[in-house]
């Protein structure tokens, strides 16, 4: 019933926006409805916490083994309930933004977050592929039509790059119904399987190459600067919160128990050093950005290289570390792209070499910036922290890493420089003396304060108190990484 | 006499009618070709029907009939193509005052 | 059974407080108000500080947990503090040296509006609640937290008058060297954690000792391990290599100074090395790289400190060479004499700051002591606390100092008389810069310009407060290590300390040995203030040149890392910035989109529309197929 309602919720509520000519009445419309997702959410976490509530099944379509599954688990709680917190929270940030054509953009939008549940809940695989591409196309027309100035291009390349990638898993994913005992889509009938380890190579790598699109892991990335920069920013704001967090998702849920030999063989070795250099070359390339968006692109890159080594690294530290850093990382990312909003729509421009003094013009913005900057360099009592430590335990006590006296010193050099190119951004936008442009700044208004508030609350209670995210994640590791265990399969 | 013969006659009147359709540029002239390597097939048709009725006919009285109606079938689609054929020609030569075949390729604009 | 020390939370919990409130109602609490909250809090916690000192004599250990604030798998990281005599020690020297300074920062602070005086107090409470989270955390992620904690506070205060972007960038400096400390101290977590699975003081150190079955670190986990947490104290307590963005530091307010970058948050590194030294002691060669790199920074440190001409930056390299001291004893081993060191430096080195803020309060910002000159007349307070100070730091008897240092050079006399001597010359320049100081500043005639020159004044009574309590501070604070010599148990602190540090064997050194030392140095000391009175007591303006220059610019170690580090750095993002990502990542993905639309153009061409063409196709087509049928085809 939760299952159900989560979905269907933004779904409807999404095709009924297209019909709301006027613009504010879409926009609580739009309010409205991600708020009571928010609550079904917060519900199935807590009074309706139970199998029959979180679970659903009906048919779908038998001829081809596949029932129309979807399912909550601790994994899937979490990341839900960053869906159903980031809507509300974009709705709200952007409540002054005026967009041509309103009610379309917030149908889209609603759209696009009835995908994203789905994806998180699906347990068919058939069912996953079908809203993998229903998130997608929502966020195709949102950038097409509300984004920046060279947004087709930049839209056209996210679209044929993700499009690739998901034509490349649907054969993977049909391949996989083939070789299945009841010729089934369903998540149980492809934990069973057990295929030889040159079948999982292949097929690990059709998968893969859709989910490190979408994560992006280096050097499959080079849609999402672009992408990012163009978009309009509330659509930035899904998909660098939520949308990138599919592709870690469907790794620890459809890649790694369904082929672990395959994830054996490429995880450990090819993939993680291309990640730890996505992580290097990242944030390198983040220090020398000028503009926000694309410096907080190419952080959100560095962080998601150490959640795709971490997935890798097969042990339950690891594991729940990724989890709930998915969850951290959304809310510290949304944090900074509110921020890039309020500047981006006060002064006109995003450059750091534009902006200064903010701090003491706006000096409530200002503390909160410092405070979700320093989150998103993993500054201890913030949540990130929390996720980091436990990947970087995870990785370090790793048995099945080949490279890891390489992974470990270049992931944590990254550290250091995530402070480097964060701390120079504080300094451009907020120290400093003001100029002709930023002399005019005014503090931030209170939509803005109020959900800036919620996202450094949450930031720091993950912070000093991680441990209830961590139990609710607990079950749905011990499954994964039960399932992906290689030691009998290679000792067979 | 053996097949071999029939066999190269009805090759070379194939390679001579797919010459002529290559090399010729008159719409006529390469109808005629077609014909030729279309009576070509029908020639090696025959012969192979001849051939395969002599073998069977002990055992089967109609065995090869096959072959011989086909030619018939072939010769009646032929008329009709020509009829077309022709048709088409004429109504070209009426708008642009040539049968060239070269001018034939106006579609793609 | 429930502890009384269980209430070891409230320490950190009143800054913690205060921090907040003064935080949240930054708009709304008058000036007064916020010093009030700020100092009170503060006050508080060393109320409960003294309380848990005189308990802990009583108990030797005792771990208060709270609640788990990781518990994953098998790690499991309780929210908890470690109560004993190392950091009921510490707690009293954080909150007392820290209660003084709020105090003296009331005034020091007071032409601040209302706001940033506000912001002042948030981020000094907040320092000192990070503060006591390291030194009470009973595993080393609480320490670790505290420790990063005190780094950020750190970083805001530094940054503190953040128009001037000198200081941002002084800030930036000292929050990414400390980041370079960190990484290695996480790492060094990491590894403890991989041969332990556990991260509280209390079970590894059990692991080191051999106390627990089946686990059990090997030589070189013990080596790597030490050698990494040392690495993060060179960030944290500014050792060479990353000793440098200590003098940037100085561009924060001078109470900040005399607390973070003087008696407190530097001194973490010594602190988690001493809680350690069960750790430091099972391995030589960590213990000898302590000592060299100790060493070598209080000399470097010292020299340096020689030819600067800014009063704080003059303190801030005193700071790096007594630092550099205090790991030369944790080098040899002499953990007790280290915080020893420790607690009389921060009072004489947060009086001596506090004394050049009221100097410089007096001379309405100006640092530079070429401009001051004759000082004493004006400010007797501030002159005769500085002098007890100059006097404590260059180790006169019976000042602190001298029995601190003492302490240290005798133990480093048992390890090795070269070193001694290298050390003893540190001593001198200690001497010697620190009276050059003096005599520049305090002695001769005023240099500056007459409008600093009426408005010379003494500071008001809540900064002369806290400096007259810390100089007499200095002048007891060598009671409680009174050596054998001269008083039969006279080492009270080593005694105290026993229950962490055990206390090392019989001195082999004879008693008529170590009066012939102190008498070597204290004489030697005299010499090298005769020396500095005779040159700087009439101050003549002189440009460096040669060796004196190269001082004076710190060695060139700043420019040296820009060129070896920095900006190769620089030069190979803004590489990949500008080419590689541009022409080969982009132009990979653009190359595919450019080469399906090239080849659609091509292949474009064959539509020509010529029936020839297509029946020549055709003939060629089925030609190869009859070929690859035919011959081909196995």
């Amino acid at each position: 019933m939760i299952a159900l309602l989560l979905i269907l919720i933004p779904l409807l509520s999404g095709l009924v926006s297209f019909f709301l000519k006027k613009e504010n009445t879409a926009r609580a419309w739009a309010l409205f409805s991600s708020l009571f997702t928010l609550a079904v959410s917060l519900l199935g976490l807590t009074l309706m916490n139970n199998e029959g509530n979180l679970h659903f099944k009906t048919e779908w379509l038998p001829d081809l083994g596949s029932s129309f599954s979807i399912g909550l688990d601790g994994m899937g709680q979490l990341i839900c309930l960053l869906t159903a917190i980031s809507f509300p929270i974009i709705f709200i940030s952007t409540w002054h933004h005026v967009y041509k054509k309103a009610h379309n953009f917030f149908a889209l939008m609603l759209l696009s977050q009835a995908g994203l549940m789905g994806v998180f809940l699906a347990m068919d695989a058939l069912v996953f592929y079908f809203f993998w591409e229903l998130a997608l196309v929502p966020v195709y027309f949102l950038c097409s039509i509300w984004g920046g100035e060279k947004r087709i291009a930049a839209t056209f390349k996210f679209f044929v790059y993700t499009f690739i990638g998901s034509l490349l898993m649907l054969v993977g994913l049909i391949y996989l119904q083939s070789q299945t005992a009841d010729r089934s889509f369903d998540i149980t009938s492809f934990y069973n399987l057990s295929l030889s380890g040159n079948s999982q190579n292949w097929v690990f790598l059709l998968l893969f190459a859709a989910f490190a699109i979408k994560m992006p892991v280096f050097p499959f990335h080079s849609w999402q600067p672009d992408t990012y920069e163009q978009a309009p920013t509330a659509t930035t704001m899904v998909l660098s919160a939520i949308m990138v967090k599919m592709g870690v998702f469907a790794v620890i849920r459809w890649l790694l128990p369904v082929l672990p030999l395959g994830s054996y063989a490429y995880g450990e070795t090819t993939v993680s050093i291309l990640a730890v250099i996505g992580m290097v070359y990242a944030s390198l390339l983040a220090m020398r950005q000028n503009d926000m968006k694309r410096l907080i692109a190419y952080s959100s890159i560095a962080h998601i290289g150490l959640m795709v080594i971490a997935i890798f690294a097969e042990n339950k530290t690891a594991m729940q570390g990724v989890m709930i850093q998915m969850f951290n990382h959304g809310i510290i990312i949304i944090g900074l792209w509110i921020i890039v909003e309020i500047i981006e729509q006060k002064f006109g421009t995003r450059k750091l070499s534009d902006l200064g003094g903010l701090a003491q013009k706006a000096p409530v913005m200002a503390l909160l910036f410092v405070v979700i900057a320093l989150a998103n360099i993993a500054l201890p009592l913030t949540n990130a922290f929390v996720g980091e430590f436990l990947m970087f335990t995870g990785i370090f006590t790793s048995a099945v890493f080949k490279y890891e006296l390489f992974i470990i010193p270049a992931a944590g050099l990254c550290i250091i420089l995530g402070a480097v190119y964060m701390l120079n951004m504080l300094q451009k936008v907020l120290y400093g003396n003001t100029n002709t442009l930023t002399a005019s700044g005014t503090d931030i208004r209170l939509n803005e304060k109020l959900v800036l508030g919620v996202i450094v609350i949450l930031i720091i209670a993950g912070g000093v108190y991680p441990q209830p995210f961590l139990d609710l994640t607990k079950e749905t590791t011990e499954l994964i990484l039960k399932e992906s265990d290689v030691l009998p399969l290679l000792n067979k | 006499m053996p097949i071999n013969y029939y066999i190269f006659l009805s090759l070379a009147l194939f390679c001579i009618g797919m010459v002529g359709v290559l090399t010729r540029r008159n719409a006529i002239i390469v109808f005629m070709c077609i014909e030729l390597m279309l009576n070509a097939v029908n020639l090696l048709l025959v012969a192979f029907s001849k051939m395969h009725h002599l073998k069977n006919a002990v055992a089967n009285a109609s065995a090869g009939g096959d072959g011989q109606l086909f030619v018939f079938f072939i010769m009646v689609v032929a008329a009709a193509e020509v009829s077309v054929g022709l048709a088409i020609i004429v109504m070209l030569y009426r708008n642009v005052r040539s049968v060239d075949i070269n001018f034939l390729n106006r579609l793609k604009h | 059974m429930q502890n009384s020390l269980q209430i070891a939370w409230l320490v950190p919990f009143f800054p913690l407080l205060g921090f907040l409130i003064i935080g949240l109602g930054r708009k709304y609490l008058s000036k007064s108000l916020t010093g009030v909250i700020g100092s009170g809090t503060v006050f508080l916690s060393l109320l409960v500080s003294v309380w848990i000192f005189f308990l802990v004599k009583n108990e030797n250990v005792h771990v208060a947990a709270y609640f788990n604030f990781i518990s994953v798998d098998k790690l499991v990281i309780p929210f908890a503090f470690q109560v004993d005599a190392l950091s009921s020690l510490f707690l009293l020297i954080i909150t007392g040296v820290g209660f003084l300074i709020h105090v003296y920062s009331v005034s020091y602070m007071q032409q601040e509006a209302k706001e940033h005086f506000a912001r002042y107090f948030s981020y000094l409470n907040l320092f000192i609640f990070s503060m006591l989270l390291l030194v009470m955390g009973s595993n080393f992620v609480i320490l670790f937290i505290g420790w990063e904690g005190v780094g950020l506070c750190s970083y805001l205060l530094i940054g503190y008058w953040f128009k001037d972007n000198g200081n941002n960038y002084a800030a930036r400096k000292a929050f990414i060297m400390n980041r370079i400390g960190d990484l290695a101290f996480l790492v060094a977590i990491f590894w403890i954690i991989s041969k332990t699975g556990a991260v509280n003081f209390n079970e590894v150190f059990a692991v080191a000792q051999g106390q627990v079955e089946g686990k059990s670190f090997s030589a070189n986990d013990i080596t790597i391990i030490t050698l990494l947490l040392f690495f993060g104290a060179c960030g944290k307590s500014a050792q060479i290599p990353l000793y440098t963005w200590l003098p940037d530091a100085m561009a924060g307010p001078t109470p900040v100074s005399a607390l973070i970058h003087a008696a407190t948050m530097v001194t973490a590194g010594i602190y988690m090395i001493a809680r350690c030294n069960i750790l430091y002691s099972m391995s030589d060669v960590t213990q000898d790289i302590i000592m060299i790199i100790g060493l070598a920074t209080a000399i470097l440190a010292a020299t340096i400190a020689l030819k600067q001409n800014d009063i704080k930056k003059i303190l801030a390299y005193s700071t790096v060479s007594q630092l550099g001291y205090m790991f030369l004893a944790l080098g040899v081993g002499a953990y007790s004499a280290a915080v020893f060191h420790v607690m009389t430096h921060a009072f004489f080195k947060a009086l001596l700051f506090l004394g050049s803020g009221s100097v410089i309060h007096a001379m309405n910002g100006e640092q530079d002591i070429r401009n001051m000159g004759g000082l004493s007349k004006k400010l007797k307070i501030t002159y005769f606390t500085f002098l007890i100070g100059c006097l404590a730091i260059a180790g006169i008897p019976p000042f602190s100092g001298f029995f601190s240092k003492d302490a240290i050079l005798l133990s480093v006399f048992e390890k090795n008389p070269v070193i001694y001597a290298i050390a003893l010359s540190g001593a001198l320049l200690t001497a010697f810069y620190m009276f050059r100081l003096l005599f520049t500043t305090f002695y001769g005639s005023f240099r500056g310009t007459e409008e600093q020159k009426s408005h010379l004044h003494e500071s008001p009574v809540a900064m002369t407060i806290p400096l007259i309590i810390l100089a007499v501070l200095s002048i007891l604070g060598g009671i409680v290590g009174i050596p054998e010599v001269f008083m039969h148990n006279g080492e009270k602190l080593k005694v105290f300390l026993s229950p962490v540090i055990a206390v090392s064997t019989e001195h082999s050194v004879s008693h008529s040995t170590e009066y012939l030392l102190m008498g070597l140095s204290t004489g030697l000391v005299l010499v090298a203030i005769l020396f500095a009175w005779n040159k700087y007591r009439n101050y003549k303006k002189i440009t460096e040149k040669g060796f004196g220059k190269l001082l004076e610019n710190k060695w060139y170690v700043d420019e040296l890392y820009d060129k070896l580090v920095v900006n190769p750095i620089l030069k190979f993002a803004g590489f990949l910035n500008n080419v590689f990502e541009k022409q080969v990542v982009e132009g990979l993905v653009n190359g595919v989109g450019r080469f399906v639309n090239y080849s659609s153009r091509q292949f474009r061409l064959m539509q020509s529309g010529q029936v020839g063409n297509y029946v020549l196709l055709m003939v060629v087509s089925i030609l190869l197929l009859l070929v690859f049928q035919f011959y081909l085809k196995k």
